[in-house]
């Protein structure tokens, strides 16, 4: 049997859809998962996709937090359940405190779409195994608070940790500190990327296929599980 | 509050009413009282000045447009001209719809909402006929790009429609930016909306059964946006233009995302009668259109409709433009499943009035009534006026103008042109839309057309293109409306998709002006007889009057989109070759034709002469063959030559994935014009060795000229006697020009957006 992943769609998410293509592509079963239903339906694991959840007229990411599905995302990421936030996906995370520091307006003060070299940091997260460590890999990025930040201890201690997965290579399209494009939790199971490794997942329609190595670095991880 | 009523109008006949004021003139009030039989209530004064407005009415321009409406509708079109957007059978058991509208005045007085509303207003209309919107795109047209105004206007509305599609999750495929001194202080802001739904979910606004209940769905109505139709789109600007701002609109995208998700799960449960967007003239408009459009009788009950101000009156509440609203016809069983959609997805909705016996519009303000009218008179039987003609006076002078003397083609001439801000570099702009998102864009900006997946088990997919050219439409307005459509077709042809379908915007000065109609009415001509020989019927559109600044006109700019199908997206043609060693071959005839060209204008500031010369069959031919090149695999890349001729084109295509060219122009005219004329009915395709044979046969066969002119190779641009100029060198001056005037965008180096540069 296939994997199933849950994809969540809050009020205003726009990439649950693509989220759920790449899952296919991957060779999972997509699972739509709704934010008032607090029930996984057994999910193997969970991708919080990209959009404006509520608009974002809050902090991005800040009233998604409090979807009844978070609460018990939030308690099954503590048990090891594999859950990737892309876009505003990551600020979700950092909402909801899986993730240090926060995601703030692009330095520039513009949204910006451009396809985006990354290198890839640590390749041992539950959703980066499939790539080696020092990789680059060309996704799209396309947010308009993007730019990472967290205070010098929690960077240096994120660096020290080996828990920065993906930095920008070629020019920082945010302003991140450090030019940080993703991290992932002390345990490895929880990971946060700004640019779009879902739109890489097709030679039709993406810059090409780079991206699907997150969504097959998480079967490999269940299988391993 | 005191509020006037019917029965008031009839106790006080002869009250002094401020007509004037809201648009309407004294023979148009006239006219509302002989329809009534009395004065009009106050209500329905505003009700009238606003749908009998031009841009509500087209009561200029309806003459004009019925050649349009007399076009062969072609096997495909399923919903023609009239309802809010034609809808077109591209076969599979899909049809898809696309519309394109303005959205200028609101633009330049406030920039962002502006823009960003424009958005929101084509996607409803999308959403209204039963379709998903798929995507945008947004002809954008700006005064002197390095004006003081612009550096306010263009980054506002850029960030305009931005945030408003990026937060519905639209991609952005296309679209234009073209500076003009004559869009100063009236910058031309088009967006193009294209959706896609199973034949058997199109939707209409017809309001029928009798006791069906009226629902309004979406935004409380507030009092943003009165008086935008009649006192916005419906005039010129006069010195205090930015002065109206509380006349333009106040967006909210997320709660048009989820208006969109709850509309299209009532169509999937065939839970909705009749639908309705509220755009221009608000619920007065979607009142009126339902009912007169089901030839039924309706209530309102006004003060059911959820405000954000409790002060307001029922004319401002019947006026207001606020927007993320629908009105949708449910019968009575069917409301509670309406109202649990619509509570699933946070939308409010109301049901405000019923469908009712009788062909009246009876609007009560608690159990006053406040409008009886025959909803036909507001919608249809507005007035229509045969404004007078006459060509503008300095128009055979301006024809006559001799062109500044042609210069030696050199490598300086080639970068200054590529850096003029018409021909530059758009990534600017394009770099803040989200071009990607619902994971079916297949070609964008850059890309000759836009091209976006319809489905993913066969690849059927679309393609769209829009394009207009104000300068030649000044010079010759029949030529320049043809030109405008034969670009637009020969893009989409480009990318090997068959164009099948036309949508127009046509922005105009004011129609009091018999030189304006004479324009308008020299430009409708030209496109109808087009569209006629070229076979793409007119689904729909939008016209634009009133563009004009202290009585100065803008160039006339009719915007034609065009609708290209593809069986399979995986066949499309890419602008720029991939591999060193490919032909490159020109097809079709360069002429000496740089009358209104952008060599003219970015070195001269030249508008005269006249503009390239329309071969309608040569467009035709020009398209099969671009079809057949990608249909048979013989085509690597194709890029179709228009503004800035066949320099602009190679420069394009090899700066697309880093690899030069060497050229050899052949013997004949002189390098300079064979580089930057910009001559009709051209192509620059590239090649493999292995098809060459094969293409230049078809080519030969078919009687389309095909001229081999160089090949794909090295780092640099060569054209053999003329210039040599390193890529590296071609891309900053094509990129540098709009970072240098509006601002960086993001450090560091910009991958290619639609794809890796190599």
């Amino acid at each position: 049997m296939p994997a199933r992943i849950g994809v969540v769609t809050f009020p205003g998410s726009l990439d649950d859809r693509d989220a759920q293509r790449a899952v296919r592509l991957a060779g999972a079963e997509a699972v739509a998962l709704w934010h008032g239903d607090a029930d996984l339906h057994g999910v193997d694991a969970v991708v919080l996709p990209g959009g404006f959840s509520y608009g974002d007229y809050l902090r991005c990411g800040a009233i998604a937090r409090f979807a009844p599905v978070m609460a018990t995302i939030v308690d099954a990421a503590a048990g090891g359940l594999p859950v990737l936030g892309i876009c505003n996906g990551f600020q979700v995370l950092c909402e909801s405190h899986l993730l240090p520091g926060a995601l703030t307006r692009n330095q520039h003060l513009h949204f910006i779409n451009r396809d985006q070299t990354l290198k890839i940091e640590n390749a041992t997260t539950d959703w980066t195994s499939a790539y080696d460590g020092g990789e680059q890999i060309v996704i799209p990025v396309k947010n308009g608070e993007g730019c990472y930040v967290a205070d010098e201890r929690t960077l240096d201690a994120l660096e020290a940790e080996g828990r920065v997965i993906a930095r920008y290579v070629g020019g920082n399209p945010n302003g991140s500190l450090r030019d940080i494009a993703g991290i992932t939790n002390e345990r490895g199971n929880v990971v946060g990327i700004m640019p779009h490794p879902e739109h890489a997942v097709e030679a039709l329609t993406g810059p090409g296929t780079d991206g699907l190595g997150f969504f097959t670095s998480v079967l490999k991880a269940l299988t391993n599980a | 509050m005191t509020v006037d009523t019917v029965a008031q109008a009839e106790q006080d006949p002869e009250l002094d009413q401020p007509y004037l004021e809201l648009g309407l003139k004294d023979d148009e009030y006239a006219k509302v009282r002989e329809i009534l039989g009395r004065r009009p209530t106050q209500t329905e004064l505003a009700m009238y000045s606003i749908m009998w407005s031009e841009h509500c009415s087209y009561k200029s321009s309806k003459v004009h447009l019925r050649q349009f409406g007399d076009l062969p509708a072609g096997d495909r079109l399923l919903v023609g001209m009239g309802e809010n957007a034609g809808v077109v059978d591209v076969g599979e058991g899909l049809a898809v719809t696309f519309k394109v509208e303005s959205h200028n005045h609101p633009s330049y007085v406030e920039p962002y909402q502006g823009a960003a509303t424009g958005i929101g207003g084509i996607v409803r209309d999308i959403l209204t006929m039963g379709a998903r919107p798929v995507l945008v795109m947004d002809p954008l047209r700006f005064g002197d790009a390095d004006h003081p105004d612009t550096k306010r206007v263009l980054p506002g509305i850029v960030a305009g429609i931005g945030g408003y599609g990026n937060c519905l999750g639209l991609p952005n495929i296309g679209g234009e930016v073209v500076f003009d001194p004559s869009y100063q202080g009236n910058p031309l802001v088009n967006a193009l909306c294209l959706g896609v739904m199973p034949v058997d979910r199109i939707q209409l606004s017809a309001a029928t059964g009798v006791g069906n209940i009226v629902v309004l769905l979406g935004a409380k109505t507030g009092r943003d946006g009165i008086g935008g139709v009649s006192v916005l789109a419906s005039a010129t600007f006069d010195a205090d233009g930015p002065a109206r701002r509380p006349s333009v609109q106040v967006g909210d995208p997320f709660m048009e995302k989820l208006l969109i998700e709850a509309c299209l799960e009532m169509y999937d449960g065939k839970l909705v009668q009749g639908i309705q967007d509220l755009g221009g003239a608000g619920l007065t408009c979607a009142l009126t259109e339902t009912s007169a459009a089901g030839k039924s009788g309706m209530r309102a009950h006004l003060e059911r409709v959820p405000l954000r101000e409790a002060s307001m009156e029922p004319h401002e509440v019947l006026a207001s433009e606020s927007q993320e609203r629908m009105l949708a016809i449910v019968t009575p069983a069917d409301l509670p499943a309406v109202l649990a959609i619509a509570e699933k997805w946070g939308v409010l909705a109301t049901a405000i009035g019923e469908v009712i016996e009788g062909d009246r519009l009876v609007v009560t303000w608690h159990d006053e009534v406040v409008v009886d009218v025959p909803p036909g008179s507001l919608a249809d039987d507005g007035p229509v006026y045969t404004r007078p003609l006459q060509r503008p006076d300095d128009q055979d002078s301006l024809v006559a103008q001799a062109l500044p003397p042609y210069p030696v083609a050199d490598a300086a001439l080639l970068l200054r042109m590529i850096a003029s801000p018409n021909l530059c570099s758009r990534r600017w702009v394009v770099e803040q839309y989200d071009r990607v998102v619902l994971g079916d864009t297949v070609l964008a900006w850059p890309e000759d057309a836009g091209v976006v997946r319809l489905s993913e088990e066969t690849g059927l997919g679309v393609a769209l293109a829009t394009d207009g050219n104000g300068r030649y439409t000044r010079l010759d307005p029949y030529a320049g409306a043809q030109l405008a459509l034969a670009e637009a077709y020969r893009n989409v042809a480009a990318i090997g998709a068959i164009p099948i379908a036309v949508t127009n915007c046509l922005n105009f000065g004011s129609p009091e002006d018999p030189a304006v109609m004479w324009q308008f009415a020299e430009a409708t001509r030209g496109l109808a007889d087009a569209c006629r020989e070229l076979g793409t019927p007119v689904t729909g559109g939008n016209v634009s009057f009133y563009n004009s600044t202290a009585g100065a006109a803008i160039n006339p700019t009719p915007v034609v989109g065009v609708l290209g199908l593809l069986d399979d997206v995986a066949r499309r043609t890419p602008m720029g070759w991939r591999e060193p060693g490919e032909s490159l071959l020109l097809l079709g005839e360069t002429r000496d034709e740089l009358g209104g060209s952008e060599w003219a204008w970015a070195e001269h500031r030249h508008i005269g002469g006249r503009p390239p010369v329309v071969d309608l069959a040569r467009e035709k031919l020009l398209g099969e063959v671009l079809v057949a090149g990608s249909r048979d695999g013989m085509l690597s890349a194709a890029h179709d030559l228009s503004d800035g001729g066949l320099a602009q084109a190679l420069v394009e295509s090899a700066l697309r994935h880093g690899i030069g060219a060497r050229v050899v122009l052949p013997a004949g005219l002189e390098p300079f014009v064979q580089l930057f004329s910009e001559s009709a009915g051209r192509a620059l395709v590239a090649v493999p060795r292995s098809e060459e044979l094969r293409f230049t046969e078809m080519c030969n066969a078919r009687g389309l000229p095909c001229t081999r002119i160089g090949v794909t190779d090295g780092d640099a641009l060569d054209v053999q006697d003329v210039l040599t100029v390193p890529l590296a060198e071609l891309r900053s001056a094509y990129e540098g020009t709009l970072p240098a005037l509006f601002g960086p965008l993001a450090g560091g180096t910009a991958q290619d957006p639609a794809g890796p540069a190599l």
